[in-house]
């Protein structure tokens, strides 16, 4: 499903900064850049100043643990002048910090903040980067996919209530 | 119930309270904490404590087929099920490459107006209530009431509905369906005025809401806002309308907007925003279209790897699903963009200088369901 | 005899009616109040298209003695470092203030449990804003930082709608000329119509300042379930609570006591002394008879047999009120008439005067509060001056320059209404000015502007 593109946004992309997009795909119709995270502060603003990508409409990530760059942040972008979504996915190795778009769209300030709760990716330049879903004391990044469930359900239950757990 | 517990903090010489409100509070619409921080009476800034409705909704996902998690979504904004389920449905429909049948989609798209009706009835029946007027709740009630029994008996739920399915619909409309909804369409025209008659032109509720909570078009964009608070801050723009979904691009409907960005004008969108949902019912069942309400879609779904985003414009916002699918039957990734996450944000924003009495206004028209906001 | 048991039995001799009303108030008047509450449940549910408590008795109508059963059977809970004698003591005081000032209201020529005070009025009003104090030492004696402010909130709302009333009461009395509740009414009497008739914009400004006074809706942020600030209440649970509550609901009723008794006419039916209208005498007896016919009416539609029987009873105690009340225009009993009927006229327009307190309550949403004193004091009161003085030159117009009275009524009546008009669009403009600004700013405040 996944086919490279080419179209003059793409090209237009490219042109300015040339090896940080490391590759263009459309699957399914819907075009992704995947960017270098050293590049992605300039990326996003030139995504909103120039492209006129003025909504961050979400911004995650995906654990891929067999890569060696194992997450993949990915920012959906919204225009509102050109009615376009563009998706940027951007590598990150573990332990890797990328630079905060707070600056660029105040919204990414919870999302990241959940990005952080939920797989352990901290945003450098962040005004509050403390977790947001799970209380303060959580353990452990649960969206990650070596963070087992049952095995935390059944430590839990042993250290709170002193039974096995019947999962 | 309330929990004030107050503590002083002293920060850069001046004295600043901290009023603590919820996560038990009549107001707050769900488990929310809101720390204020108070000058006297004004809110100089407020700090969001979320996270008391957090279920794991994504991580669950991983573990469950693209089928059995339809039901999942449901239970996110329950108070709008069905167009969480719209959303997702469509959202692997894409995933699949396969599109719901022409009858599927009218019908969807009947279920999904019905549904932000009686969302924005709750809305505007709990807002009123934290305003201080008791009735319009019930006569909100009243006619949500109507609205849960024509899904009952189109799915047997009436919150938490999963009322279609991967592929169109399992339920074929029941007999009297189009008579319910257009009893029930001509019925609200008459009842939307009783409203306006008790809110609209009150001077007390303009009072508590003209210019109370205002967002500009600027501030609303760069904050995600999205939904009504974007359209009564002046961005005529409704996803609807921008990349149809559903039926959506049959019918004939505006795009109510306001001018200042405050509460009055939040208000003003969501009662216009029925009366439009309440046309695109009537225009709906005048014709739908015979033939199949499922798609071609096998028992067990596999969609090819890679990912797709599909948002819809929910009672709240825009709704988003980001699946990605290795190839197997469970989803690798479902992550869903929350429209009451991202417009909670605003409500520091749209708080400071306001009084305390104000912040309950505020946060109720913002129109947010914690089980959303946590997932 | 002894000459103390002497003493004594003189005095109770002398004094027996009052101390039996007094009696009669402290027990009966708690359970009216209890019954106004369930009165407004039905109609809060009626008017939200529900029905109401209907479990607790027929028609829910024993909801008030399961309330006070539970609320008396309930914990005693005290704040930790409360001031255990004021804690104790505020909703006392709030309760004796209320029932104090019932004492001075006259349900009829004769009814009057106080003797007739020749300040009668100015005691009512007086004695009832002593319930003040219990609500300050209620919020006081919580220990609660917050409850103390919204005890001062709540006085300081008291405070300035009580100006506004006593200025409006004013206007009525340079009409009455006296305090004396039972001349009051004789001047109505005499006048020939109700005074509300006569100062229009008086009445409409008592009503608007006594529903700021009960701290009821549009009025009652400082009780507000869905505000932040607690209101002096929070502490008390149980009975010291419902002591509170009944304080309120008394009060209620004492405002409308005085609103009817100064404005529409205490124990008057409309049209006193006009003899063609004689036949309005025939009022109370049709409209309790009408009732009953209702009752029978209904009473073949009901689901469950003790509901028919129910529904029989009432209508045959309706029959039987009917009858007490025809009895009068009998010739040799007219000398009932005027209590009896008084009475009935009295009632009917207390309640009136609640219903319409009940239905703004949930038709309304509720005041800001510092919108709240705006209007006490920029509006209000001003116009309550204005309509004192209006109605002394239409005195002096009617005494010393020959005006017809209604004339010069009328026409001071529409200057003041022009003031009015003046003051509400100054708001208005003072709003659009304020709105039109930058929204609220980020500066801080150090003033509370409205802390009393």
């Amino acid at each position: 499903m996944q086919i490279p593109l080419d179209n003059d946004l793409t090209k237009r992309y490219r042109e300015q900064f040339g090896a940080a997009i490391l590759d263009a795909v459309e699957d399914r119709k819907q075009p992704y850049l995947i960017i270098a995270a050293t590049q992605l502060e300039e990326i996003a603003r030139y995504s909103r100043d120039v492209e006129k990508f003025d909504l961050l409409e979400d911004y995650t990530a995906v654990d891929w643990p067999r890569r060696e760059k194992r997450f993949d942040l990915v920012a959906i972008l919204y225009s509102f002048p050109h009615n376009l979504r563009l998706r940027l996915k951007i590598p990150l190795a573990d332990g890797e910090t990328p630079a905060s778009l707070v600056e660029i769209w105040p919204t990414a300030n919870w999302l990241e903040r959940e990005i952080f709760d939920m797989f352990g990716i901290s945003f450098s330049g962040h005004p509050d980067m403390k977790r947001i879903l799970l209380p303060e004391e959580w353990q452990g990044h649960p969206l990650r996919k070596d963070y087992d469930i049952l095995q935390q359900d059944t430590a839990w239950v042993r250290e709170n209530l002193g039974i096995e757990s019947g999962q | 119930m309330r929990d004030d517990a107050a503590q002083k903090e002293t920060l850069l010489g001046a004295d600043e309270l901290v009023l603590n409100m919820g996560p038990q509070h009549p107001s707050t619409h769900g488990v929310l904490r809101v720390k204020l921080k108070l000058d006297g009476e004004r809110v100089r800034g407020t700090e969001c404590v979320i996270g008391y409705l957090h279920r794991g909704v994504e991580k669950i996902a991983e573990n469950r087929t693209y089928q059995q998690f339809a039901p999942y979504v449901d239970r996110m904004d329950y108070v709008a099920a069905v167009s969480n389920g719209l959303g997702y449905c469509e959202a692997v429909e894409k995933l699949l490459n396969v599109e719901a049948p022409p009858r599927a989609k009218v019908i969807r798209t009947i279920m999904t107006e019905l549904q932000r009706i009686a969302s924005h009835l709750i809305w505007l029946g709990t807002h009123a209530l934290d305003i201080g007027a008791l009735t319009p709740l019930f006569y909100c009630l009243r006619e949500r009431e109507e609205i849960l029994k024509i899904f009952e008996k189109y799915c047997g739920a009436r919150l938490t509905t999963h009322a279609f399915r991967i592929g169109g619909l399992q339920y074929e409309a029941y007999d009297s369906f189009e008579k319910d909804v257009e009893r029930f369409c001509k019925d609200f025209e008459r009842r939307i005025q009783e409203y306006v008659d008790l809110l609209t032109g009150n001077s007390i509720w303009i009072g508590r809401t003209r210019n109370v909570g205002v967002l500009s078009a600027e501030d609303c964009i760069a904050l995600g806002a999205s939904g009504p608070v974007l359209r009564a801050s002046g961005v005529k723009w409704d996803l609807r309308k921008a990349q149809p979904y559903a039926a959506y691009d049959l019918y004939k409907f505006e795009i109510p907007v306001g001018t200042n960005g405050d509460t009055y004008d939040r208000y003003m969108v969501r009662m216009e925003e029925m009366r439009q949902s309440r046309l695109i019912c009537l225009q709906a069942i005048e014709n739908i279209p015979a033939g199949p309400i499922l798609g071609k879609v096998g028992k067990v779904l596999k969609p090819p790897a890679g990912e797709i985003y599909h948002s819809i414009e929910a009672p709240k916002g825009i709704l988003g699903y980001y699946i990605v699918s290795d190839g197997t039957t469970q989803p690798y990734r479902v992550r869903i963009r929350p429209p009451s996450f991202i417009n909670l944000q605003a409500l520091d924003k749209m708080a400071r200088g306001h009084l305390v009495a104000d912040v309950v206004a505020i946060i109720g028209t913002l129109d947010i369901v914690l089980g959303e906001v946590d997932r | 005899m002894n000459p103390a048991l002497h003493d004594v039995l003189a005095f109770l001799q002398a004094w027996w009616v009052e101390l039996v009303s007094g009696v009669v108030i402290v027990g009966v008047v708690p359970l009216v109040a209890g019954y106004l509450v369930l009165m407004e449940r039905k109609l809060m549910a009626d008017m939200q298209a529900r029905l109401g408590p209907m479990r607790v008795g027929p028609h829910g109508l024993l909801q008030p003695i399961a309330d006070a059963v539970k609320l008396l059977i309930k914990e005693d809970i005290i704040p930790d470092n409360a001031d255990k004698m004021v804690f104790w003591m505020a909703p006392v005081v709030s309760m004796t203030a209320a029932l104090t000032a019932m004492g001075g209201i006259a349900f009829g020529p004769s009814f009057l449990v106080a003797r007739d005070i020749n300040v009668g009025l100015l005691f009512v009003i007086g004695v009832s804003s002593l319930g003040l104090l219990g609500i300050v030492l209620g919020g006081w004696a919580s220990n609660s930082h917050y409850s103390i402010m919204g005890a001062l909130r709540s006085t300081a709302q008291l405070v300035s709608y009580e100006t506004a009333a006593g200025l409006a009461l004013v206007s009525g009395l340079l009409l009455a000329g006296t305090l004396r509740i039972r001349d009051i009414v004789y001047a109505q009497e005499q006048s020939g119509v109700w005074f509300v008739f006569l100062v229009p914009v008086a009445f409409f400004i008592y009503v608007v300042a006594s529903i700021a006074e009960t701290n009821r809706a549009p009025f009652d942020l400082p009780e507000a379930e869905s505000e932040l600030v607690a209101g002096y209440m929070t502490e008390y649970s149980g009975f010291r609570w419902a002591l509170y509550f009944l304080g309120e609901y008394a009060n209620m009723i004492v405002v409308g006591a005085v609103a009817t008794t100064l404005f529409l006419g205490g124990w008057l039916r409309p049209f006193p002394n006009v003899h063609w209208m004689n036949w309005l005498d025939a009022l109370p007896a049709l409209f309790t008879a009408a009732v009953g016919a209702y009752c029978v009416f209904r009473a073949g539609k009901q689901p469950a047999r003790v509901q028919v029987w129910f529904m029989w009873a009432v209508a045959l105690a309706c029959f039987v009120v009917a009858l007490i009340l025809a009895a009068p225009l009998y010739g040799p009993l007219s000398f009932l008439k005027l209590g009896l009927h008084g009475a009935f006229w009295f009632l009917l327009k207390i309640s009136a005067y609640i219903y319409l307190f009940m239905w703004l309550r949930f038709t309304l949403p509720r005041y800001r509060f510092d919108q709240l004193m705006h209007l006490g004091w920029y509006i209000l009161i001003p116009l309550a001056i204005v309509n004192v003085l209006a109605a002394g030159v239409a005195m002096i117009l009617e005494m010393e320059y020959g005006w017809n009275r209604w004339l010069a009524l009328v026409v001071t009546t529409l200057f003041t209404l022009g003031v009015a008009l003046f003051l509400l669009r100054l708001n208005d403009k003072r709003e659009a000015e304020a709105s039109s600004a930058a929204p609220p700013s980020e500066e801080p405040s150090t003033e509370d502007s409205y802390a009393g």
